[in-house]
């Protein structure tokens, strides 16, 4: 096992946000006709309206992650393969 | 002949031509002798050249053609594009950048360079990179598609071979300028592209419905046709049976986009991670025009448009519909520009296609079997020479295989693509699976993949095989055991493959840590997934 080996994940919990769209994919919320909007069916506007959510959900999460620390060839953060197999 | 739709297509068409050979001398760098230079564009696109090569790259002429003629066809179904786009950014934000950093680490120009360099495995790249080249080439037969239809709406609908000539003459200038600019061709291009294709949709979505009394009224009529079918499961809703599989195409759709190597090289053409990022965000702008777009299928219904029979292969051809509507509504100029968009949308695609494909080719194959010594120079040689190949292949696969529904070949691309899904995405992330276990779920996920569209058939069309990737649950068997009955709920094959791809990994890798077995050589480090374009460490552009 090389020695350099670590957790190679960083994470944040703004991250949660991106799993917030997948909720569009549950058909029975939306497989309906009414109420319409400017004549389009309830299925076709629900789902135009989750566009601008997905890019609130991803737009936030770069926002906020933005600050995230920048490599300096330093060890990351003590991975469980090092605990384990006593690597340091 | 549409005289006047034809000379303002061919304007157009001549502008790209001229944009793609002088795309060679844009921001060019020291050589274009170099899969960096020429595959890559020298690796720094900045965001809005990414967002239009991206965006050009994403929605192609089957966006423009065969999503509306899905709607025209069956309703509600086709409009799985939309949710497709909408869950793919969010699901690809955080893979894509890491892919970004590992590959500018060291060099690597396809997914199946980051396999190799993650497992020391050429085998294992091997699979990677022979699913990358089969499953672009319908992709970019698709395209042509798209632009067949085209051609074929402005009068250029001859019958047999001939019929497929203004084609091939498309094509072949096509081929030489991404032969000579590279991925800098397509990346120009693009913007030409993009900006034809949001005028016509912006036009014909605003138009369009106040011609046939509002979206209540077309909405309305199109219900009636859906009703008057004998087909069950079309409408202007789902039903019972097509709810999973709607949200299973859609999420695997999205799965697989950015696993097609030509998803991959407009990303690793980025200038750094924070060019991805914004992308990410800006580049729903597309997922709403392709929304509308699905629309004009209705549009087409209320239009009373009656597909081209094409004339090559004596049937009706669906993917006519759109460009048979602004043939009937437009103006002939303005239909003219939307032609023009919609085969300048097939050529940017098909041109980074063939650059992908053409990259895997050289990358993974010749370099790796046939000359292993070869000088960056020889490796860009080659790539230009294996671009033309795939080109011709593509026109080939045209000619010669039924074009009616388009959309299923590249549904089983799509199948095709996504059993790499563990060998490259989550490989980003950890070395849990073995290296035998991702070989073992690649052959579990495709054979059994490919066994089930086979044997989906579609008594309505006339075809007994590949009609399509809805599987009725009732019909799944595993060596004769069916699981779930007599179900008619139907589900998209390829969720279904990726599942059995991973249970085989899984428990194949089990096996393998039991044995011991050797695991490949990571010659990647944790540090190199989150590298940004100030580093050290990052590889010299074009440098051997």
């Amino acid at each position: 096992m090389p020695s350099a080996r670590k957790s190679s994940l960083r994470w944040s919990n703004w991250n949660l946000l991106l799993l917030i769209p997948l909720l569009m994919l549950v058909t029975p919320w939306f497989n309906s006709d009414e109420p319409r909007l400017f004549g389009l069916p309830f299925f076709y506007w629900y789902q135009f309206a989750w566009v601008p959510v997905g890019v609130l959900c991803v737009g936030l999460v770069y926002v906020k992650t933005k600050d995230e620390p920048v490599v300096k060839g330093k060890p990351d953060l003590l991975g469980v393969d090092d605990l384990d197999e006593g690597a340091k | 002949m549409q005289w006047t739709e034809l000379v303002v297509f061919t304007a157009l068409f001549l502008l790209v031509t001229v944009l793609g050979f002088m795309a060679a001398r844009w921001q060019a760098g020291d050589t274009l002798d170099h899969l960096d230079e020429w595959g890559l564009g020298g690796r720094k696109f900045g965001s809005w050249i990414t967002w239009f090569l991206v965006g050009g790259d994403l929605y192609t002429a089957y966006t423009f053609v065969a999503v509306p003629a899905l709607v025209f066809g069956s309703g509600a179904l086709g409009f799985y594009a939309l949710p497709y786009t909408v869950v793919l950014y969010p699901i690809v934000f955080l893979p894509l950048v890491r892919m970004w950093s590992v590959s500018r680490v060291h060099g690597y120009v396809t997914p199946a360079d980051f396999v190799r360099g993650r497992y020391g495995s050429h085998w294992l790249a091997l699979l990677i990179a022979v699913t990358g080249i089969v499953a672009t080439m319908p992709y970019i037969a698709l395209q042509l598609v798209g632009l067949e239809a085209v051609l074929r709406t402005m009068g250029l609908n001859g019958s047999g071979i001939l019929g497929h000539l203004p084609l091939f003459i498309a094509f072949v200038i096509l081929a030489l300028y991404t032969y000579q600019s590279g991925l800098r061709a397509p990346a120009l291009i693009a913007f030409v592209k993009d900006t034809l294709i949001y005028i016509v949709i912006l036009v014909a979505v605003i138009y369009l419905p106040t011609q046939f009394g509002g979206w209540g009224a077309i909405a309305d009529a199109a219900q009636a046709k859906f009703d008057a079918s004998e087909a069950a499961s079309d409408g202007v809703l789902l039903n019972a049976n097509n709810q999973l599989q709607y949200a299973t195409l859609a999420l695997g759709s999205a799965l697989a986009l950015f696993l097609y190597p030509h998803s991959l090289t407009g990303i690793l053409a980025s200038r750094g991670r924070n060019v991805i990022k914004r992308n990410m965000v800006a580049l729903p702008a597309y997922s709403l025009l392709l929304g509308l777009l699905a629309l004009l299928g209705f549009v087409a219904i209320s239009a009373g448009v009656k597909p081209i029979t094409n004339q090559a292969t004596g049937r009706p051809d669906t993917n006519t519909i759109v460009p048979v509507l602004f043939d009937m509504e437009f103006p002939d100029w303005f239909a003219g520009i939307a032609f023009a968009a919609i085969a300048i949308g097939a050529l940017v695609p098909a041109a980074i296609m063939s650059i992908a494909a053409a990259n895997l080719w050289t990358r993974n194959i010749y370099k790796e079997y046939l000359k292993k010594d070869a000088s960056p120079a020889q490796e860009a040689k080659q790539a230009k020479l294996a671009s033309l190949v795939v080109k011709f292949g593509a026109v080939a696969f045209i000619v010669f295989v039924d074009p009616q529904f388009s959309i299923d070949l590249q549904l089983i691309g799509g199948v095709m693509i996504l059993q790499t899904l563990p060998a490259v995405a989550i490989a980003l992330y950890t070395r849990w699976f073995h290296l035998w276990g991702l070989i073992a779920g690649w052959i579990a996920g495709m054979g059994y993949g490919m066994w089930l569209l086979y044997n989906i058939g579609n008594p309505a069309i006339g075809k007994a095989h590949f009609a399509g990737s809805a599987l009725p649950l009732g019909k799944l068997s595993l060596f004769g055991w069916h699981p779930f009955g007599g179900s008619t709920v139907q589900i998209y094959v390829g969720a279904v493959a990726v599942v059995a791809n991973l249970l085989v990994a899984v428990v194949v890798t089990l096996i393998a840590r039991k044995f011991r077995a050797f695991n490949g050589t990571d010659e990647t480090q944790a540090d190199d997934y989150h590298v940004d374009e100030d580093s050290d460490r990052v590889k010299p552009v074009a440098a051997h």
